[in-house]
Formats: C-alpha cells, structure tokens, sequence
C-alpha cells in the first residue's frame, strides 16, 4: 500500500500525560503512548479501562483534558484535519450505515474522500473482493452477520489506503472462525506496511498480533511492552524437565534445590523465567552434572496470568507514573 | 490544498454525497413522507369538508368575494395549510437526525477529514426536497377542493421563495431539536409546538376575533406573518410589512439553529 521509506523508525502515535475525565469520573489518568511505524500495538484491558476513550481521542472524535498527542506526525489539537486524512478507523464505536448496503457504504467513503469515479469503483470492487463481501455487496448492512458488519467496517476505513488505522475491539462477539479470519485481514495490512493501533479485551487477541502491548486498567498503563517480556514480568513461570529413569530424576532433585518432582511421570518442575540467561544457565548444571535429560519444555506464564496479577490487585496505590 | 475555494468545493461536494446518502435513507423509509404528505391532507380535507361551511360563513368581509362560501374558506385556508405541511416535516427531519446520532457512522464521520456540517446539510437539503414533493402534492388536493389562486408569475415565484426560506428555517430548527435530545423519543415530541402554531395562529381562521392574550400571542409569532404574506402572495390583496417581518424571522430562525446544531454536533459526543 504504502511505499517503504529508508528513514528510520517514526513514532505513528506519541502521547504524554494523555488525561480524561467525565464528570468527576476519571477514565484516563496520565497514560503515555508511543507508537513506532510499520508495528501493531495493542492497548489491553479489561472493559472500561479507558480503551475506547483513548482511540477515540487519539482518532479526534473527543478532545483530551490534558496531555501532548502527535498522530501521525500532526499535533492533534492543532491539526485535527491532517491527523484525520492520514487514519481510518474501525471497531466498536464507528460502524457502518445500517440502512445502506454493503456497496453503498463503501461508495459513500470513496466519495467522502474525493476518489475519481472510477478509481472509486475499482477501488470497491477490490474491496468487496478482498472482503469476500461480494454476494451480499446488494444488501441493506443491517441484514448482515456480524463477522460480515466487521469486514465490511474493516474495508470501508481502507478505501483510500490509510498509514494508520485504529481498531477499536475489532473481534469482540464474533465467533471463533470470524475472529481469525479477522486476524489474517490484520495481518495482511500489516505486512503492507500500515501502523495499527489495536484495541482488545482478549489476550490471546493481543498476543497474536500486537508487536507491543499496553495494558491498561482504570485509565493507567499498568505494564508495557512485548508479549513475551509481559508474560516474563509473572514469576510462576518454570521449566519442566523429564527423566529416562528414577535415578536421574534423583540426581537432578538434588541438584536442583527448590524443584517439584512428580515421581510418576518422571518430571521435575524447575522455577525459572524463562529467558536465555536462565535457561543456560540450567542446562549448564545439568550439563556438568552429566544428568540426562529426555525431555524438556518451558511453561512461560500467559497473559492471562500478567493480566491477573498485574490488574487484580486492589487498586490502592496513587501513586502516579 | 488549504485555499479557501477549494475547501468550500469539498464542502459542497461533500454536502451532495450526504444529500445521497439521505435521500436513500428516505428511499429506504417510504413511510415517513407518506405521513408529512397525509397529515395536512387529512387537515385540508377535514377544515374544508367538516368545518368549511360554518368558518367559510365567518369569514364575512375579511376576504375577497366577501361571500362566505365553502370556496372561500377553501381559499383561506390553503396558504395555512402549505405553512402547516412545512412544520409536519420538521417533525420527520428532527426523528431522523436523532437516529442518526445513535449510529456509530456518525463517529466515523467524525473521524475523517470531511466537512463537517456536511453531515447536516445533507440532512436539511434531504429534507427540503422531500418537503417541495408534499408540497406540490398538497398544494394538488387544495386544487382539487377548490383553491383558485390569483397570483401572477412573479407572485408565484415569490410564494415558491417564501415556503423555501420557511422550510429552510424550520427544518434548520428542527434539526437543532433532534441534536438536542437526549432520545429519539423526545426528538419526536419537541417539533409537535410547531404544528400547533398555525392554529394559534391565522392559518385556520383570521386572529381578529381571538380573545385579547391569545390574539396577541398569535400576531406576534412567526406562522401568521408567514401565512398571511403567503396568502397576499397567492390570493392578492395587503401584504404589507409582514413580508419583511417574515424575512426577518426566516433569517433569525435560520442563522440561530444552524449556529446552534453546528455546536450541537461538534460537542463531545460522551458527554
């Protein structure tokens, strides 16, 4: 979509101190948020945390109380419109025009956007295509499931190819088989180079396809970064090792201070991170101790583990970031 | 790209394809203008058939045969009714704009780099068509009761004026009304004074004969000056200054909603 640039990395979306309150309700509370180029970002949290507000001000539906946002570049209060001309956005809060049909909805936005008459109508068909909306490219939007609604959502932000797109829980209450053919439209995009900005209650969901994650809960960033750094923030990740025989598990329990051996199925669980460092530096004890091991996997939390821990606890502290 | 004649190029541009995707909206919901077009209709024929006789009889000397025949009311009554069927599609533009706001497109509108108002221009020019057609059929059925206007060419178009800058007003007002409630419920609810007014008004029957407070609230507001040069206009006879006080209320009602929906629109939308 996009041509590729030799620059270096550019932030898509870089907020500070980005503050939000309703009332005397506040949803953000200080979030910062950075963004680079060409990766997918997932903002993860739990219902009400503050993600939808978050894209609808960073996509300048809502105006922040405080806090420096550039979007694509472009200062959001001062350039609203050329932050607007350079994303789309799709998912739970923008949707579709129930009362046209798929091919209308798409048309209206080839319009809004000023596309020739028949670059548009390439442009729609292509979409319709790519979408596999074409057999129901006639019908009203209201008559359509809601993977389909999604899809047809998804394609009407992508008429005129955006650098950034916001998807605000692109996958919630669509049924398994919806939701990765979703994700394979997602991934799609990304490998053409567009930035996304990805909102989800889903771990799995972030897990997926984020590059980084941020979760968020009541309106702060709890933690940031990889999937896999997340997951290695949990202590209660382990290495499990099985044994040939009895008298290596033996061997190994003794070595290995602080392991639980499960006496029947040969195996021993070793509290460990995970990592590099002290997966070698295991195997370097086995390794001098001349223990055999048959067989050895690694139990990194999930998620859902960094989302418990991280988000479960009494929100007591205000301390702010 | 930031000149000021191509921004209003895109305004108007994008002002048409809103206009579009209003005008399928009505397409889609046939109902609505059969409502506008049967509600003065049901007026007329009722005023006329039902009540002509006596008011006709009322009239006396206030109009122009002087008779006080079923005809005359006939007469007397049309330019009201015309009046009338412009407030009845506020009430339509008022439900739809409210519905529209609870659709997430809306918000997507909002996020794209479009202009603004376009989404309500869309909606007011929607509506003035769809307001012309009642019209035209409205103004059919007055003929078909007996309505003989006595208006030249440039009188006609004069009237033709007049009910646009009227419905330009109102549905400008009633699209303020449906930004600003809270339901589509009350959206429905808050254009009904509007009906009302030709009554308290000289839509149905002059004013000289109301008690003091009421004829005085009727020849203060803006439905009698409107009927009453719309009557001049059609029928012959004075108009006097209630043609610019009519222009002057248009241009009140007009600047005052539309600067009203605007900042309606614009607010933030979670309140």
């Amino acid at each position: 979509m996009t041509t590729a640039t030799a620059a270096p990395p550019r932030s898509a979306v870089r907020a500070t101190g980005l503050r939000k309150s309703y009332g005397d309700k506040l949803v953000l509370d200080g979030i910062d948020l950075d963004v680079a180029e060409g990766t997918v970002f997932a903002l993860l949290g739990p219902n009400g945390a503050g993600k939808t507000t978050t894209v609808q001000i960073l996509s300048t539906l809502i105006n922040a109380d405080a806090g420096d946002v550039l979007v694509a570049g472009h200062d959001l209060v001062r350039e609203p419109d050329a932050v607007r001309a350079a994303i789309g956005v799709t998912g739970q809060f923008a949707a579709v025009d129930n009362l046209l049909t798929g091919e209308e909805n798409l048309r209206l936005m080839a319009d809004l956007h000023h596309l020739p008459k028949a670059e548009g109508r390439r442009r729609i068909a292509e979409l319709l295509a790519h979408f596999d909306i074409v057999d129901a490219a006639r019908k009203p939007a209201l008559t359509y499931s809601g993977g389909m609604r999604r899809r047809l959502d998804l394609a009407m932000g992508l008429v005129t190819s955006p650098r950034l797109i916001f998807l605000d829980e692109p996958t919630t209450g669509l049924d398994p088989r919806s939701r990765r053919h979703m994700w394979q439209l997602v991934r799609e995009l990304v490998a053409g180079g567009v930035t996304i900005f990805l909102t989800t209650q889903y771990l799995e969901e972030a897990d997926q396809l984020a590059d980084r994650v941020a979760m968020l809960d009541h309106g702060r960033i709890v933690a940031e970064g990889t999937p896999e750094e997340l997951k290695r923030l949990i202590p209660g990740g382990h290495i499990s090792l099985q044994f040939p025989d009895t008298e290596q598990l033996d061997r190994a329990a003794r070595l290995l201070v602080g392991s639980r051996r499960d006496d029947e199925a040969l195996t021993l669980q070793v509290p460990n991170d995970g990592s590099v460092a002290a997966l070698r530096s295991l195997l370097d004890q086995l390794g001098h101790a001349a223990i055999e091991v048959a067989e050895l996997s690694i139990h990194t939390p999930d998620l859902d583990d960094v989302f418990l821990a991280l988000t479960g606890r009494p929100h007591s502290t205000e301390e702010s970031r | 790209m930031s000149t000021v004649s191509h921004a209003m190029s895109y305004a108007v541009a994008d002002s048409t394809t809103m206009l579009r995707r209003n005008l399928r909206h009505q397409l889609r919901n046939p109902t609505l203008i059969l409502f506008i077009i049967g509600i003065p209709v049901v007026f007329l024929l009722v005023f006329v058939y039902v009540f002509g006789g006596t008011l006709g009889a009322g009239l006396g000397s206030g109009v122009s045969s002087g008779s006080g025949s079923r005809q005359d009311y006939a007469n007397y009554l049309v330019p009201g009714i015309l009046v009338l069927t412009i407030a009845g599609g506020g009430q339509g533009t008022a439900i739809s704009i409210a519905m529209d706001m609870t659709e997430g497109i809306i918000a997507r509108f909002k996020t794209m780099n479009i202009s603004r108002v376009s989404v309500l221009t869309g909606h007011v020019l929607g509506t003035l068509l769809q307001t012309a057609i009642a019209l035209v059929v409205v103004l059919g059925v007055g003929l078909l009761v007996g309505f003989r206007a006595d208006a030249n060419p440039v009188e006609w178009v004069a009237a033709l004026g007049l009910l646009l800058l009227i419905g330009l007003a109102l549905t400008w007002l009633c699209v303020a009304l449906g930004l600003a409630a809270k339901s589509v419920e009350t959206a429905s609810n808050t254009p009904m004074p509007l009906l009302l007014l030709p009554f308290l008004g000289s839509g149905f029957a002059p004013t000289d004969q109301m008690p003091g407070p009421v004829r005085w609230f009727a020849e203060h507001q803006p439905f009698t000056p409107f009927t009453e040069t719309l009557r001049g206009l059609l029928l012959g006879g004075e108009i006097g200054n209630d043609a610019i006080v009519s222009l002057a209320w248009c241009a009140v009602i007009t600047v005052g909603s539309y600067l009203c929906a605007k900042s309606l629109y614009n607010r933030d939308p979670s309140r």
